[in-house]
């Protein structure tokens, strides 16, 4: 099944160091996860995912793991774009992120687009806990095809705990082999680029966010817990990442 | 289990307040997305898929037996629009009052303690099922047939639509409706073991955005 | 509904007279009528002529949502809390008559927030002459037609003529102008409705709704009796 498939593994761990800042006692990740300290801002370590080879393929199985401790402050970024491609293994490819952050502390998840290819079929599972007094912001942005492309199948799924609580729990499958109706007018209804933006604040427990609309094709909505969501759909990766931005841009 | 009992829930006229929602057919048909047949058989099959899947299951799951305050937990973090949550407990609280008269029953009156203002509709529809003696399949077949029918009668008053062309599309789909709802009871019954992060979270990204649009229009003629 | 009461019995599902906690719910009369009409000037001008001398409160149920609410806002016949507007999914009937949860909804949240409640009048949105409500939702109904629609529709009958509690023939003003003869709508309505009262009625005139305001404050002394 899994004959001649990748298992990579990547792990960060976020401390507060005690002056201020934020160490990184754990920062291990190899071949297509692997991993670098960048110059960080203030009491936030920054890190960026560096692929050293595309992927994943078909058979491929990734995860990583970030655990911000308390008081630790992390941005996680990639240097480029993810990109789903077929395999020589008809199996598909795995990606797993399990990310949590600790009472104070403060994770910025932002890494680069998932561009889904023809012929490829990727599974991503995301999991976050996020402690009760802790802060997180996760970008997740799903291109279905390169340009011009017809996309693979992606399939995702995001939950998110807060305090020990579900908040989010969120499953989206489209391209070649999904379920029907994934492009009708319920599901992207033609649009080749869908993007979510997840914002956990304690303060929210006490002041929820507004429910917005961002345009015909964005909504920022609160959940049922101390989070907001920006849900996005866009023709394109570049469009989507404006909405997204300005988005953003509105919760500080 | 009564056959009967099942075509009384499933009916569209049980006055459970059904007729005042779009499923989102009234801000798809506004956006141009669903502008006759074949647009509104696409959409109905993503809402199955999705929203469709998500109901029968919980309303699988309620049915069986499965506490409800944790279902309505669940249903809540598979709804992220807020406009989707208040229109959910509405209903659901509708379909409680209507059900109380029906199928009087101690478990639906709990659940109406519990929740004085509605539990999700699906997780409500699977307590009613089971008020009403049928079991989760059934609960299953409603909270799918459910997902795709409201939208299709919506969208023949909002488009005009020739009624013959709209129960076609329901017709069409029938049999993914029956692979849906099996999927449902499915996934209901490993909920046991499990926990209920074993229920489907499809989601449908324009159902979302569209709710939370028609939510903020001042003139409609539909609640959802 | 009020679900924190035990189970005895199957709850105060519709017309049940009291609430959960025993006390007299507030009477409902529902205000149903065509299009353009009058129904929502005359829901006006009731709660002008009663809201010194009852707590009441409106349930609008538009075609398009809000527009009556919006109408009866703007107006400032009552503070906004008391005015609650249902969707119907371009059916009023249907909300009023066929499938009244919604509306039950309405009427109970409103005795919750800003009750106790006298009064709530239920106005449907302008429907067809068949359009009536249902007595799971209303004590009384009142139908409102006007001269203008034509002088035959109290002969036409139907459902919402010929049964309603009160029967308001509105905007005699235009009688005159259109060439509605008051006398034949009349006669055709007694013989449609045997002992049922009619009102005519011009809201143009001040204190128009002197004898709808009467009639309600008669099923109001009736309900509480």
């Amino acid at each position: 099944m899994t004959v001649g498939g990748v298992r990579a593994a990547a792990r960060i761990v976020a401390r507060d160091d005690g002056r201020g800042g934020t160490s990184l006692p754990v920062l291990a990740g190899d071949g297509p996860l692997a991993l670098r300290r960048t110059r960080g801002s203030g009491a936030e370590a920054r890190v960026m995912l560096v692929g050293a080879m595309s992927g994943p393929l078909g058979g491929d199985h990734f995860s990583v793991a970030a655990d911000v401790e308390s008081g630790a402050r992390l941005l996680v970024g990639s240097a480029a774009a993810t990109i789903a491609l077929p395999g020589q293994d008809k199996g598909g490819a795995r990606y797993d992120v399990r990310l949590s952050v600790a009472d104070g502390g403060e994770l910025r998840w932002l890494p680069e687009q998932l561009i889904s290819a023809k012929g490829s079929d990727l599974c991503v599972t995301t999991q976050v806990e996020v402690g009760a007094t802790g802060r997180l912001v996760l970008r997740e942005e799903q291109v279905l095809g390169r340009v011009g492309e017809e996309p693979g199948r992606l399939a995702g799924r995001l939950s998110v705990r807060v305090g020990g609580r579900l908040v989010l729990d969120q499953e989206l499958v489209c391209g070649a082999g999904a379920p029907g109706g994934w492009d009708g007018a319920a599901g992207l209804a033609g649009h080749r680029a869908v993007g979510q933006l997840l914002v956990v604040r304690p303060e929210f427990a006490e002041q929820p966010m507004t429910a917005r609309v961002l345009g015909e094709s964005a909504a920022l909505m609160p959940l049922a817990g101390p989070a907001a969501l920006v849900t996005a759909v866009a023709t394109d990766a570049l469009r989507l990442r404006r909405v997204l931005d300005a988005a953003l841009a509105t919760f500080d | 289990m009564s056959r009967a009992a099942l075509l009384v829930l499933a009916d569209g006229r049980f006055p459970a307040g059904g007729h005042a929602h779009s499923g989102g057919a009234e801000a798809a048909v506004r956006a141009g997305r669903i502008t006759g047949a074949a647009s509104l058989e696409d959409f109905c099959r993503g809402r199955l898929h999705t929203a469709g899947l998500v109901a029968a299951s919980l309303a699988a799951a309620a049915a069986a037996g499965v506490d409800a305050l944790s279902l309505d937990a669940a249903a809540d973090a598979r709804t992220p629009s807020p406009a989707l949550r208040v229109a959910a407990r509405k209903l659901g609280r509708q379909l409680m009052r209507a059900a109380r008269a029906t199928w009087p029953s101690e478990e639906l009156d709990a659940l109406a303690r519990a929740f004085p203002k509605g539990a999700h509709q699906p997780v409500v529809l699977g307590v009613v099922a089971r008020a009403a003696g049928l079991g989760a399949s059934d609960a299953a077949y409603c909270a799918v047939y459910e997902s795709v029918s409201g939208a299709a009668s919506a969208t023949v008053r909002l488009l005009s639509l020739d009624p013959f062309d709209a129960t076609g599309v329901l017709a069409r789909l029938a049999p993914e409706l029956d692979r849906v709802a099996d999927r449902a009871v499915e996934s209901a019954r490993r909920v046991a073991g499990e926990g209920v992060d074993a229920l489907p979270a499809a989601s449908a990204p324009l159902l979302e955005i569209g709710a939370e649009v028609h939510a903020g229009w001042p003139v409609r003629l539909f609640a959802s | 509904m009020h679900l924190d009461h035990s189970h005895d019995g199957p709850a105060a599902v519709s017309a049940d007279a009291h609430r959960p906690n025993g006390s007299r719910r507030a009477l409902r009369i529902g205000l149903g009528g065509p299009v353009g009409s009058g129904k929502t000037a005359t829901v006006a001008a009731l709660c002008q002529a009663l809201r010194d001398e009852l707590s009441l409160a409106v349930v609008t149920n538009d075609i398009y949502t809000r527009e009556d609410a919006e109408f009866l806002l703007r107006e400032a016949v009552l503070p906004p809390e008391r005015i609650t507007a249902v969707a119907t999914g371009a059916c009023p009937h249907t909300a009023i008559r066929d499938d009244i949860s919604a509306n039950l909804e309405a009427v109970e949240d409103l005795e919750d927030e800003v009750g106790p409640l006298d009064l709530i009048l239920v106005e449907s949105g302008g429907d067809n002459l068949t359009a009536t409500f249902s007595k799971g939702l209303v004590d009384a109904q009142i139908f409102v037609i006007d001269v203008a629609g034509g002088d035959d529709i109290p002969r036409k009958g139907g459902p919402g003529v010929t049964t309603a509690d009160l029967l308001v023939v509105n905007k005699t003003d235009l009688a005159p102008y259109v060439g509605s003869d008051l006398g034949r709508m009349a006669a055709d309505a007694k013989a449609q409705r045997a002992e049922l009262p009619v009102v005519f009625q011009s809201l143009r005139s001040k204190g128009g709704v002197r004898d709808v305001a009467g009639w309600v404050r008669a099923q109001l002394a009736a309900w509480t009796a």
